[in-house]
C-alpha cells in the first residue's frame, strides 16, 4: 500500500516528455489506419437490382433514393444519397436480398455547398 | 444578484456552462460559498423520439434507440432488440450473445474511462484527464475494428448480431486488455494515494444507504451506498446466465467511493472480456426475424454502464411498434442531486453534478402527468402492494421477492 | 546626456520592458509546450503567444451596461503598469538593477501587491455573478499567501543584512555558502509564487469548470490582451526575483552571467510546470488551511534561524 501524498504522477509526467504525442492526424498525409470494416460511403451496383425499395423502406432517415429512369422491362437504376442525412447504419446493406449495396472505407464527406450534399452512388 | 438581507447570491450553472458536456440548468443560491438552495432545471435535450419510433417500422426504430445515448448505445439496443425477440418468440444463438456481451463489457470499459477523465478534468487535474482519454482510444479503435463505427457500434439486429470476428480481433483484443490492466492498476493507485484529489473527493455529494432506496438511484450511486444493484447478477440475461460476474460495492456513499466503484468495475469488466474471448462457441450469429411482431408487451432490464436501463415495448402485430418507453438510469439518479448538493459548497457543484455520471440525452421523456377525479396518488409501498395483488389475479406470487 | 540616453536604454530595451515583453512571451510559449508534452500532447507552436495578444488587441471592446466604465478601462493598465515598473529594481545579470536604492525590496513587494487588487477590482466592477464570488476568492487568497510570501523573501534580506535586492545579490556572492541556510525559505516562496501567479494547484480563483474564468468573465478585446501581458510579465518577474535573491551563483562576467540568469529562470519555471502538471485544483478552504498551517510557521522558523545566525556572525 503506497504512501499518501501530493504529485504522485510526476515519475510518469516526466517520463512522456521524451515520448511521441500520442495525437494522430486526420484526413490527409500520415492519417492513422482505418479499420478494415469501418462503415464509410455506399456503393450501388445496379446491375442486380430489382427495384423492390426494401433498402429505402428501412432506411431510418430517408436518405436513400432508388430511381428508375427507364421502363420496367429495360430498367436503367440509379441510386442517390444525401449523405447529409445518411447515418452510416448500413441497415440498407443488409436488407438487400440482391447484395447490390455494399459500403467502402471513404470517410472524407466534408462539403462547403448544402446542395453538393446529394451524391449519386 | 439578490440580496434579501441575508447576502444571498443566485449564480445559474448552465445552460451553457463550461463545466456541462450537454445543456442543462442548474440554479445555485449561496451563501458566501455554501450552497443554500438548488433547483435542477433539465430537458433542453428532448428529442421526441418516443413518439418518432411509433410511426416508423422495428428496423428503423433499432437505430433511432441505439441514438439515444452515444456512450451506452449498445444497451439501449440490446435492450430493444430483447423485447423484440421476447415479443417473437426467438432465441438468439449462443455466439450472438457472447459477442453482445463482449461489447457490452468493452462499451462499460470505454465508458468509465471517459467518466474518469471528465471527474479529473471538473476538479482541474487535466493530466489525468488526457491520459484516461488517451488509454481510450485503445478501447475505441477495437470497438471500430468489431462494429465498424467508434460510437452508435450498430452490432445488434434482431435475431442476433450483425457482424462476426475471427482470430486476428480476438488476439487484438487480449493484447490491449494486458495493455489496459497495467494502466487502470496505475489509476487506481492514484485516485487512492494522490492527496489533492483526495481532498476533493472525500466526503463530498453524500447520499446514505437510505437516502439511495429513498430516491431510487441506480447504478455505480447505489453500489457505492453498499447496494448490490447490479443487474448482471440480480437478473442475468443473455450469456450472464453463464458467466460469473464480480459485482463490486464499496461502503463510502459519497464521490470517492464512486470513484473507487467504477475503476474497480473496469479491472471486473477485462476478466470478463478475456473468459468470454476463451470460451467463444461457434456457431450462427442470428436468426431470421418476422417483419410484424405479433402482438404484446414486454420489459426488459440491462445493466447499463451508469445502472439500471428499462425497455418497454408493445406490439399489436403490425410491423410500426405501438409505444416504446425508455427509462434511462440517469433518470433515476437525477432525484437525489438536490439532497447531495444543498449544505456543500460551490467548487463542489461540478464534480457532484459528474459523480452520478449524468447524461442529459438519457433523461429527457416528456411524462403527462393527469388529474382530476379519477386519480390517486400512491407511495413506493402502495405500489407494491397493488402490483403483487394484480399479479396474485394473474396466477403469480412475486410477493417474497426482496426489495 | 549620454548617461540619459543610457539609462533610457537600461529602461527601454535591454534589461527593460522590451527584454520583459520578449522574454514574457518565450516563457509563456515554454510552459504550455512543456505542460502540454508532458500530457502526451503535442502543444502551441513558438509564435502561439505573440499570436493570441495580437488577435486580442485587434478585436472589440464590448463593455456591459451595469459595469462602471472608468474602473473597466483603468484596470488592466494598472496592473500591467505595476509589474512594468517592479521589473526594473530587480537585477536580471550581474548584480545591478536598472535602479536600486536601500528599501527596493520593499517597493517591489508592495508593486507586486496591486495586480490582485486590480483583478479584484476589476471583478467587483464588472457586475457579473461569476465575477464577484472569484473576485472575492482573488481576495481571500491574498490575505493567505502575502504573509508566508512577504516573510520568505525578506529572510534573506536578514541575513544579508541590507534592504537593496542588488546588494543582497552581491553579498550572497561574495558568500555563497549563506545562500544554503535560505533553503526552507525557498520552497516557502516558491508555492507562494504559485499562489501569486494563480496557477494549479491554487487556481481556484480564476476555475474554469466551476465559475467560467473568474474575475476576467467581461472582459475582452485589447483590455484582456493586457491583463494577459500582466500576467506574463509578472512571472518573468516572479522568477527573476527568485534566482536573484535563492540562486545567487554568477562568475562576474558578462556573457556567462547572462547564460546563468536564464538556466536559473529556466529551471525555476521547470519546477513551477511540474507543480502545475501533477496536481488537481484545490479548493479555497483548503488553500487557507494549506497557508497558514504549513506556510506560515516554515517561513517564520527561517526568520527566526536567520536572526540567530545574523546575530552569531
Amino acid at each position: 500500500m503506497a504512501k499518501i501524498g501530493a504529485g504522485k504522477i510526476t515519475v510518469e509526467a516526466i517520463k512522456n516528455l521524451f515520448h511521441k504525442p500520442a495525437t494522430m492526424k486526420y484526413l490527409g498525409k500520415g492519417t492513422a489506419k482505418i479499420e478494415i470494416k469501418y462503415r464509410g460511403r455506399i456503393q450501388y451496383d445496379p446491375a442486380n437490382c430489382i427495384d423492390c425499395l426494401l433498402c429505402m423502406r428501412d432506411c431510418p432517415t430517408g436518405a436513400l433514393q432508388i430511381i428508375n429512369k427507364g421502363t420496367k422491362e429495360n430498367r436503367e437504376m440509379k441510386a442517390v444519397l444525401n449523405i447529409g442525412h445518411c447515418i452510416f447504419c448500413c441497415q440498407c446493406v443488409d436488407s438487400c436480398n440482391k447484395k447490390c449495396l455494399t459500403y467502402s472505407q471513404d470517410i472524407d464527406f466534408a462539403r462547403t455547398n448544402k446542395a453538393d450534399l446529394t451524391v449519386e452512388l | 444578484m439578490s440580496d434579501n438581507g441575508k447576502n444571498l447570491v443566485v449564480i445559474p450553472i448552465g445552460p451553457q456552462h463550461p463545466s456541462l458536456d450537454e445543456p442543462g440548468c442548474f440554479t445555485i443560491t449561496l451563501e458566501g460559498e455554501k450552497v443554500v438552495n438548488a433547483i435542477i432545471g433539465v430537458g433542453y435535450n428532448h428529442r421526441g423520439l418516443e413518439k418518432a419510433c411509433e410511426s416508423r417500422n422495428y428496423y428503423q426504430d433499432l437505430y433511432i434507440i441505439e441514438r439515444v445515448c452515444g456512450i451506452c448505445s449498445h444497451t439501449h439496443s440490446t435492450a430493444f432488440c430483447m423485447a423484440v425477440e421476447e415479443l417473437a418468440g426467438l432465441t438468439v444463438p449462443p455466439r450472438a450473445e457472447y459477442i453482445r456481451v463482449i461489447v457490452a463489457e468493452l462499451e462499460r470499459l470505454h465508458s468509465h474511462l471517459l467518466w474518469l477523465g471528465i471527474a479529473c478534468h471538473e476538479i482541474g487535474y487535466d493530466t489525468m484527464f488526457m491520459y484516461t482519454w488517451r488509454n481510450r482510444e485503445k478501447v475505441l479503435d477495437i470497438l471500430a475494428a468489431i462494429g465498424g463505427n467508434r460510437v452508435n457500434y450498430g452490432v445488434n439486429t434482431f435475431g442476433g448480431v450483425r457482424r462476426d470476428f475471427d482470430g486476428t480481433i480476438s488476439s487484438a483484443i487480449l493484447k490491449t486488455a494486458d495493455a489496459l490492466e497495467d494502466e487502470i492498476k496505475h489509476y487506481l493507485d492514484i485516485a487512492t494515494t494522490e492527496t489533492t484529489l483526495m481532498s476533493r473527493l472525500v466526503g463530498i455529494g453524500r447520499l446514505s444507504r437510505e437516502d439511495v432506496i429513498k430516491f431510487g438511484a441506480v447504478g455505480p450511486v447505489a453500489r457505492a451506498a453498499g447496494i448490490m444493484d447490479d443487474i448482471r447478477v440480480v437478473e442475468p440475461y443473455g450469456a450472464y446466465k453463464e458467466i460469473e460476474v464480480h459485482a463490486v460495492t464499496d461502503t463510502r456513499a459519497d464521490v470517492y467511493g464512486r470513484t473507487v466503484v467504477r475503476i474497480l468495475e473496469m479491472l471486473e469488466s477485462l476478466n470478463i472480456i478475456r473468459y468470454c474471448i476463451k470460451n467463444l462457441p461457434d456457431g450462427i450469429i442470428a436468426v431470421k426475424a418476422p417483419r410484424r411482431v405479433p402482438a404484446g408487451e414486454a420489459i426488459i432490464r440491462v445493466e447499463a454502464p451508469r445502472g439500471e436501463d428499462i425497455h418497454y415495448v408493445r406490439a399489436n402485430g403490425t410491423d410500426m411498434p405501438d409505444r416504446v418507453r425508455v427509462r434511462a438510469p440517469s433518470e433515476a439518479n437525477w432525484h437525489g442531486m438536490k439532497h447531495m448538493l444543498e449544505g456543500g459548497y460551490l467548487a463542489d457543484v461540478p464534480i457532484t453534478i459528474a459523480a452520478i455520471d449524468p447524461c442529459y440525452s438519457c433523461t429527457d421523456r416528456a411524462v403527462v402527468i393527469r388529474s382530476g377525479n379519477d386519480t390517486e396518488i400512491m407511495d413506493w409501498m402502495g405500489l407494491r402492494e397493488y402490483s403483487i395483488n394484480w399479479y396474485k389475479k394473474q396466477g403469480v406470487d412475486i410477493s417474497a421477492l426482496k426489495l | 546626456m549620454l548617461v540619459f540616453l543610457e539609462m533610457l536604454r537600461k529602461t527601454l530595451i535591454f534589461p527593460g520592458f522590451l527584454f520583459m515583453f520578449i522574454y514574457g512571451f518565450l516563457l509563456q510559449f515554454l510552459d504550455r509546450k512543456i505542460y502540454a508534452r508532458m500530457q502526451n500532447r503535442v502543444g502551441p507552436p513558438w509564435y502561439q503567444p505573440l499570436a493570441d495578444i495580437l488577435k486580442l488587441i485587434g478585436k472589440k471592446v464590448i463593455i456591459p451596461e451595469d459595469a462602471d466604465a472608468k474602473m473597466f478601462r483603468i484596470m488592466p493598465i494598472v496592473s500591467f503598469s505595476a509589474v512594468a515598473c517592479a521589473f526594473l529594481y530587480v537585477p536580471v545579470f550581474g548584480m545591478h538593477a536598472v535602479f536600486s536604492f536601500s528599501g527596493d525590496i520593499v517597493i517591489v513587494l508592495y508593486l507586486l501587491a496591486i495586480p490582485p487588487l486590480a483583478l479584484f477590482l476589476a471583478g467587483w466592477y464588472s457586475r457579473n455573478v461569476y465575477a464577484t464570488i472569484g473576485a472575492s476568492r482573488v481576495l481571500t487568497q491574498m490575505f493567505v499567501y502575502e504573509v508566508p510570501l512577504f516573510i520568505s523573501l525578506l529572510a534573506p534580506t536578514i541575513l544579508a543584512g541590507t534592504w537593496s535586492i542588488s546588494e543582497m545579490t552581491a553579498y550572497y556572492m561574495a558568500h555563497p555558502l549563506y545562500a544554503l541556510i535560505n533553503i526552507p525559505a525557498m520552497f516557502t516562496a516558491l508555492i507562494a509564487f504559485q499562489c501569486k501567479l494563480e496557477r494549479a494547484p491554487f487556481d481556484s480563483p480564476a476555475a474554469e469548470t466551476e465559475i467560467v474564468s473568474g474575475p476576467l468573465v467581461e472582459y475582452g478585446g485589447r483590455l484582456l490582451a493586457f491583463f494577459i501581458m500582466a500576467s506574463n510579465c509578472e512571472l518573468v518577474l516572479l522568477v527573476s526575483l527568485f534566482s536573484a535573491i535563492f540562486l545567487p551563483f554568477m562568475t562576474g562576467m558578462v556573457w556567462v552571467d547572462l547564460l546563468l540568469y536564464f538556466v536559473k529562470t529556466l529551471v525555476t519555471l521547470s519546477l513551477m510546470i511540474l507543480l502545475r502538471t501533477t496536481m488537481a485544483r484545490l479548493d479555497i478552504n483548503h488553500i487557507v488551511s494549506f497557508c497558514w498551517k504549513r506556510l506560515a510557521p516554515v517561513a517564520l522558523g527561517q526568520v527566526i534561524l536567520n536572526l540567530l545566525i545574523r546575530g552569531i556572525l
